[in-house]
């Protein structure tokens, strides 16, 4: 116990982060062996993993970098699609689905990572609702994007259109994999929960690195007071692109984890409201706090089909519940209110020892 | 090439008169309004109905929409956005996207998923000759529309108290309580007239786009929001200038480059203009200061 003590405080939040996920990790197993695991939370599991890597990945620039962004679904539609393109193209010189599942991760989050480079510099220039709005347009765009894109590959590699299939001139063996506005269709399912687990513990040991590192500090004094830090010799534009890079990077991964565990996948799935609904597990878990956003997006995941006995009323009950507590955590009285609970509590414990 | 202008001058107008109703809460209460654009597909229904159902003329079920959302604007604003006064702007803005769910999904429940088509209330007006080409009468009502409530704004927000009281609020909040405005009546006062646009709005694109399902009002909100930090947010000509320009490039992009590809150039266009002019075309530049 002398030893955890000793720890710094950030160490152990990380480890308590580290520790809910392999709990959860855990538990899910244990319920599978006892038949405890209902088919509708089995299909959930990898959905909840992704969504948890990237409202990881969204804290990371809202959070830590204070900007917002309501694109992030952009760069989990480039991770997912550029994952999906590998895997199906390297099936047949690389059997193993592990090894696949691997690679299509990393070049989805390569992929997504150069996206992040390419918006990042323009729009970094930008300030708050300025920003947003630009982030917006672009996640926009990437979905407009591959509405229009084709991709198809044959014996002699892979092709790309931005018109049609028929323009994609492939020889007799060819297979399509990305149909416009159909997406992609015929997906091998190589995600498992046990990858996206795993997935999930490299991704909170990146983020929790870079935010209690150095360049975390100088990414948290830009956040904090932009002008101060500059003046004392922080390098702005560079630390916010760090964050904002990594982040879209890390989006990525999880799109192509998300995309693998489905057979078809369109582009609409990654539209405005899958930012929206990112950006919301980020703020109701807390804004920068990392255990927050885990816990939320988990349960966000899970409660529309959790209220599902209300039936046709859940995502009404959903909204509602949304207003509601971001009231109940908002607001100055009530919070007092909580607070001043919270005081009496105490005062009658001292009252009674 | 004149009939797209046209066309794209009609659906600017459109966006337009909905920017007009995010711009002015922007400027007086500094908050994203996301759950704008859901207004509009309200009023939509709401005339569809009165219409359909109820058999009313359509002047009259105009009326009955533009009511209708000039109070849903006030209780939405006292319910759920005044609690949260001195929050931060991403509470109030997760708060709009909860308001949004919320009118999107009470429409799926009211008026089910099925799109309804809505009756042309204009059909018995003539379509008039310009340069050659044929100008529906929603097209020209809607461009009238546009310019009769950009006037009466103008004037309004410059001759009245209640305008004045709106531009001191958005200026500085704590000078203008000082000054005796109450400033919560004037924000409420805000949300009604904005919902009340988007009534109008929403009227003026069913029928020019005559489908609607509780989801209509998402996309052209989204866009109207471009088109409002587009023309710089907090502006009223700017809201105009940033919806019609909005439109013009939207039907341009359709007719010469690509359907599909419309909203992209669209949104494009927008990133470049903030690129070059980081407040929008019309904004204010405010200085930093240290």
């Amino acid at each position: 116990m002398e030893f955890i003590r000793k720890l710094k405080k950030h160490t152990k939040v990380s480890f308590l982060n580290y520790g809910i996920v392999i709990a959860f990790y855990f538990a899910v197993q244990i319920m599978a062996v006892t038949g405890h695991l209902s088919n509708s939370l089995k299909g959930q599991l990898i959905p909840i993993v992704s969504y948890v890597i990237v409202a990881l990945a969204l804290n990371l620039v809202v959070g830590i970098s204070g900007e917002l962004s309501l694109g992030h679904a952009g760069f989990m539609s480039v991770g997912a699609f550029s994952g999906v393109v590998v895997s199906m193209s390297v099936a047949d010189s690389i059997p193993n689905p592990g090894l696949r599942l691997v690679i299509a991760i990393l070049v989805g989050a390569a992929l997504a990572g150069v996206a992040g480079v390419v918006i990042g510099i323009p729009v970094l220039r930008l300030n708050g609702d300025y920003l947003a709005i630009v982030t917006l347009a672009f996640g926009e765009i990437i979905k407009n994007v591959m509405n229009c894109l084709y991709v198809g590959v044959d014996g002699k590699g892979i092709h790309v259109s931005f018109k049609d299939t028929a323009s994609l001139g492939m020889a007799a063996d060819g297979k399509i994999l990305i149909n416009g506005p159909m997406g992609a269709t015929g997906i091998t399912k190589l995600s498992t929960f046990m990858a996206g687990t795993i997935l999930l513990v490299i991704v909170l040991v990146i983020i929790q690195n870079l935010v209690n590192s150095r360049t975390g500090l100088a990414i948290m004094a830009i956040r904090d007071n932009r002008i101060a830090a500059e003046a004392s010799g922080v390098p702005v534009t560079k630390h916010k692109l760090i964050a904002f890079v990594t982040s879209a990077a890390i989006a990525g991964a999880a799109g192509a984890l998300y995309a693998l565990n489905y057979s078809t996948i369109a582009p609409k799935k990654f539209d405005f409201n899958t930012s929206i609904l990112i950006l919301v597990f980020v703020v109701l878990g807390g804004i920068g706090n990392m255990t927050g956003t885990i816990i939320a997006a988990a349960l966000l995941t899970m409660l529309p089909e959790l209220l599902r006995k209300f039936a046709d009323y859940r995502m009404l009950i959903y909204a509602i519940v949304l207003i509601l507590v971001m009231i109940a955590t908002n607001n100055e009285k009530i919070r007092s209110f909580i607070r001043g609970i919270g005081k009496s509590a105490k005062k009658e414990d001292g009252a009674n020892e | 090439m004149l009939a797209n202008l046209i066309n794209g001058i009609s659906l600017g107008s459109v966006y337009a008169i909905i920017a007009l109703g995010y711009t002015m809460v922007y400027g007086i209460a500094k908050m994203l309004n996301f759950a704008h654009g859901d207004v509009i597909m309200v009023g939509g229904y709401i005339s569809f109905c009165s219409i359909t159902y109820l058999g009313w003329p359509p002047a009259l079920a105009v009326l009955a929409s533009v009511a209708v959302c000039t109070v849903l604007g006030i209780v939405i604003e006292g319910l759920a956005y005044k609690p949260l006064r001195n929050a931060t702007s991403l509470a109030v803005l997760i708060t709009a996207i909860g308001v949004s769910y919320f009118l999107q999904n009470a429409a799926l429940l009211i008026w089910t998923s099925n799109t309804k088509v809505f009756p042309n209330i204009f059909a018995n007006l003539p379509a008039i000759q310009m340069g050659g080409t044929q100008v529906a009468p929603v097209t020209v009502i809607t461009v009238l529309a546009n310019i009769v409530i950009m006037v009466a704004l103008t004037l309004f927000t410059s001759r009245t108290k209640m305008g004045k009281a709106m531009r001191a609020v958005s200026e500085d909040k704590g000078a203008a309580t000082l000054m005796g405005i109450n400033v919560n009546r004037t924000i409420s006062m805000t949300f009604a007239i904005g919902s009340g646009l988007a009534a109008i709005a929403g009227v003026l694109l069913c029928t020019a786009y005559p489908t609607l399902m509780p989801t209509t009002g998402a996309m052209p909100g989204i866009k109207a929001f471009t088109a409002a930090v587009f023309g710089g947010i907090g502006s009223i000509p700017g809201a105009m200038l940033g919806g019609v320009l909005l439109g013009v490039i939207e039907i341009f992009g359709k007719a010469y480059v690509s359907t599909q590809l419309s909203d992209a150039i669209v949104f494009a266009v927008l990133i470049i203009v903030l690129l070059v002019k980081p407040t929008g075309l019309l904004g204010h530049q405010v200085r930093e200061k240290v």
